[in-house]
């Protein structure tokens, strides 16, 4: 079986407003996709997808894996700056390492 | 006119009081499932208020608590309370009373403490049945774990600060406790990282530590009470 994989660039990202771009990665796993945002979520963006996914937890769809980098500290410590994060569903992703620079997952559809 | 003195003095303070009183931080013990979360909950009370008294069961299978639970007016007073290990193996060792006496804790704090649901990205029902639920009771656990964890996201908001508790057997760099630390950042909230289980002979505290070097982490063992005179004081120090 085949993973589609969903390569969304940072402006396409930023040009959706905060509910409409988890709406867009949650109906993207929740179809089966690997969704990989260039510029990444926020943590609080992260935790309310959490919630969301939460909400729409079932037997077929257990929930999502998701990993990304951690912010970085921009101006004066001022500004934070996301990088990328991944997010597919956990049937189908798996998260096999991660650190601060490198994630190794397995994408495995049966 | 003595008394009249004195009657004004109270009545100020009472006044004082009542418009500059401050309010009952409330702590919230987040991590990931399995974590020891109510077991830490359920020391911090056995403590410091009532030995018998638990604020929630606790169990081998994930997402045991899937209610978030508050217990409120915990007064942790390092001062009048020893809070040795409670490990029999300990109480006989002369050296080890010493070694207690020199490291009792001070400070005091009263607060709120709230045992929340494990936080996760997926649950999944069959991973309940690998514990010999059966499936409709898996079913009903995987419901109610999915309401528990948005209930603990939405308890942030009420939270003032955090004891974010980690699994020292397990790789703490995780998304989960990625996101709890960044929205505690974000929000300002102090965070104290408590390296659990580490009365086990594979803990490796030292790897949350290399995780997360900015924030400060205390190796415990909430089940056994090894160094919990050092979370407790931290908890006063940061939260008070």
């Amino acid at each position: 079986m085949e993973v589609k994989m969903d390569l969304v660039s940072e402006d396409k990202i930023n040009s959706m407003g905060s509910m409409e771009k988890l709406r867009f990665v949650l109906d993207g796993v929740k179809s089966g996709n690997i969704v990989v945002l260039e510029g990444g979520l926020t943590s609080e963006e992260q935790m309310k997808l959490i919630e969301l996914t939460m909400a729409e937890v079932n037997d077929d769809f257990p929930g999502i894996e998701m990993n990304g980098y951690p912010t970085k500290r921009g101006f004066l410590n001022l500004r934070r700056k996301t990088r990328l994060t991944v997010i597919g569903p956990a049937n189908t992703m798996r998260t096999i390492k991660k650190e601060n620079d490198l994630i190794s997952a397995i994408i495995s559809a049966t | 006119m003595k008394p009249k003195k004195r009657g004004k003095g109270i009545l100020l303070r009472l006044v004082m009081a009542f418009f500059f009183r401050r309010k009952t931080p409330k702590i919230g013990i987040y991590g990931p499932p399995n974590a020891g979360k109510t077991t830490l909950a359920n020391r911090i009370i056995h403590t410091f208020m009532d030995e018998n008294e638990d604020i929630g069961s606790t169990s081998d299978v994930p997402h045991e608590t899937r209610r978030a639970v508050r217990r409120s007016g915990i007064m942790v007073d390092l001062k009048s309370k020893s809070v040795q290990s409670p490990d029999p193996n300990h109480g006989s060792d002369p050296e080890s009373k010493v070694k207690g006496r020199k490291e009792r804790a001070k400070g005091k704090l009263k607060l709120d403490v709230v045992d929340t649901p494990g936080l996760a990205t997926k649950i999944d029902f069959h991973d309940f049945m690998a514990y010999g639920l059966e499936e409709e009771e898996a079913k009903k656990r995987a419901k109610e774990a999915t309401e528990g964890v948005i209930e603990a996201i939405k308890w942030l908001d009420d939270i003032d600060g955090v004891v974010l508790l980690m699994d020292a057997t397990e790789d703490p760099y995780t998304q989960t406790n990625v996101i709890i630390i960044g929205n505690m950042e974000a929000r300002g909230t102090p965070i104290i990282i408590a390296a659990n289980k580490v009365d086990l002979a594979d803990a490796a505290p030292e790897r949350i530590m290399n995780a997360f070097p900015q924030h400060l982490v205390i190796p415990i063992s909430a089940l056994k009470g090894e160094n919990m005179e050092k979370l407790y004081e931290e908890m006063a120090r940061r939260f008070g």
